[in-house]
């Protein structure tokens, strides 16, 4: 029964759609795989204990911790807020793109200031308000909803597709380390290297996206003059 | 003793054991400190986990193969019955945080660019290596932020790093698990039996059929698990391998794009709760899926981008 090795995978995919631990669902998972792909116990073992030193490089994030913490203590957060805070007379649209250059270039070097929580709720949804409001229009509740999907929007793409450029970060070294038993070896600058283009573009339809939403929006919610000054 | 002394190894390599020397200390006090912390509601399976963790990263080198999946398992115990908890946190005062940025202001994005800029560098120095970069970084950072300030003691950086190791948990060892596992499937021989199945579904020796099968697979298991990461390990396995890469196709450039494919995923489903649905309710958003909602359409547009980029870069 050769399709019986699957069974590991189907245990994943059920497993995280269920929303069961994931730590409970990745042990059951190698388990029964060993188990029924006759690697035993012994094999279970080795291979599991072998690949995590192997993968060791993934924590790296611990040594990275070290300042991340300290950073934080130091006035990261208010740093960011204050440059960003330096943008005047942009639309609601614009802070959110201006948002995500910042957060994208940060992000490639793994730099973050909170997410939504410590970042867009208390910084930038207030500066998009804001922005309406310096418009002369009373900011309307279903056009600030719209705003707040968009922010957390960029924040997401700016966050996957730039982390995803910092030489070190931890998708690189999964897929590195997933390529590397399959015999493939690939080093964490080309991988790097190769999302470049991607990111650009990520973050270039996240601009033009939410900033031709919001026009469409301003126009819709306050009359044809739009958003701006 | 014999590994550091060897003239073979790169000095980088050496550094970069050291550096995981050190951070397995890291983990260690994280350990010993919660061990000792009386808000902890459960300091024993904390400490086992982290110092577990602490001894395989620091010395699995050293340690046979089992020994290290022993430790594993024994770290995994105390994670799977809830019981690696936080304890006492002390996190810095906002008056505390605003007299230090006042003394600092925008200089603080010197340190905190060091990192990237050192992992950069270093990696195109063959002998040393991106990751002792990140390593090298780090400590240049810790530097300058102690030339900017008195009150940034050693113990404040090793008490910040054990406040954030111990927020983020156990979930933070998910990647290295992730990856164990990948190789478990691998060695078990799953990727043979996935690659009989889809083979006859996608025509072989047809790679550009295999890119689309294998960007849009890495998007729907991505939509379904929730977790680009989880989805990357079992597809690269089953289809990207046999499918794409055995026919001649650049490991670097398929390996990698089929992650961010799959990110495009992560924005289109509300099992990634962390990312589209916890933003909802923090926002006191009215639509649950208000969200999702604004990343479909940037989602489509990048899939796209990603699998024409992955069939002209091939």
């Amino acid at each position: 029964m050769e399709y019986l090795k699957l069974i590991g995978i189907l245990i994943v995919i059920v497993g995280f759609a269920l929303k069961k631990d994931s730590i409970l669902i990745i042990m059951c998972a190698a388990i029964v795989t060993a188990l029924v792909g006759g690697l035993g116990i012994e094999g279970l073992l080795s291979t599991l204990g072998q690949s995590f030193v192997d993968n060791r490089s993934m924590a790296i994030f611990i040594i990275v911790m070290l300042v991340t913490g300290t950073l934080e203590r130091n006035g990261l957060k208010q740093a960011a807020a204050d440059l960003i805070r330096k943008v005047k007379g942009a639309s609601a649209g614009l802070v959110i793109g201006l948002y995500g250059v910042m957060r994208m270039i940060f992000a490639a070097f793994n730099v973050s200031f909170g997410g939504v929580a410590g970042f867009v709720r208390p910084i930038i949804m207030p500066m998009a308000t804001g922005a309406i409001e310096a418009s002369g229009k009373e900011p309307n509740e279903d056009h600030v909803e719209e705003l707040k999907g968009m922010a957390s929007g960029m924040e997401n793409i700016t966050w996957f597709f730039g982390q995803v450029l910092f030489v070190g970060g931890s998708g690189a070294l999964l897929v590195q380390s997933t390529l590397k038993p399959l015999g493939y070896e690939v080093e964490l600058l080309d991988l790097a290297k190769v999302e470049i283009p991607i990111g650009i573009i990520a973050l270039i339809v996240g601009i033009v996206y939410y900033y031709l939403k919001d026009k469409k929006l301003t126009k819709k919610y306050y009359g044809t003059e739009g958003g701006k000054k | 003793m014999a590994f550091f002394t060897d003239p073979s190894i790169t000095i980088g390599t050496k550094l970069l054991e050291v550096i995981y020397i050190f951070m397995g200390l890291m983990a260690i006090y994280t350990g010993v400190k919660n061990l000792r912390d009386k808000e902890n509601k459960s300091p024993v399976g904390t400490c086992v986990f982290w110092c577990a963790l602490g001894i395989v990263i620091a010395f699995g080198r050293w340690i046979p193969a089992v020994g290290n999946g022993i430790l594993i398992v024994i770290m995994v115990v105390p994670a799977i019955l809830q019981k690696v908890k936080v304890g006492h946190v002390s996190a810095p005062t906002e008056k505390e945080v605003d007299t230090n940025y006042k003394k600092i202001g925008m200089k603080i994005f010197l340190p905190a660019l060091m990192i990237g800029i050192c992992a950069i560098v270093c990696a195109l120095i063959p002998v040393i290596g991106a990751l002792t970069g990140c390593g090298i970084g780090v400590i240049l950072a810790a530097v300058i932020l102690m030339i900017y300030s008195r009150d940034n003691k050693p113990v404040v950086f090793l008490n910040d790093s054990e406040r954030l190791l111990s927020t983020v948990g156990p979930l933070s060892m998910l990647p290295m698990l992730l990856a164990s596992l990948g190789a478990i499937f691998t060695a078990a021989g799953v990727g043979d039996v996935i690659a009989g199945i889809v083979g006859n579904v996608i025509p072989e020796g047809n790679v550009n059929v295999g890119i689309i099968v294998f960007a849009l697979g890495m998007m729907l298991f991505t939509m379904i698990m929730g977790n680009a990461f989880a989805a990357i390990t079992v597809m690269t396995v089953g289809i990207g391998a046999p499918f794409v890469l055995a026919y001649g196709a650049d490991p670097v450039v398929i390996g990698m794009v089929a992650l961010t494919c799959g990110y495009c995923g992560t924005l289109c489903t509300p099992m990634a709760a962390n990312f589209n649905i916890v933003p909802v309710a923090m926002l006191d958003m009215k639509n649950r899926m208000g969200v999702i909602k604004n990343q479909v359409i940037p989602a489509l547009i990048l899939i796209v981008v990603q699998i024409v980029y992955m069939i002209m870069f091939k």
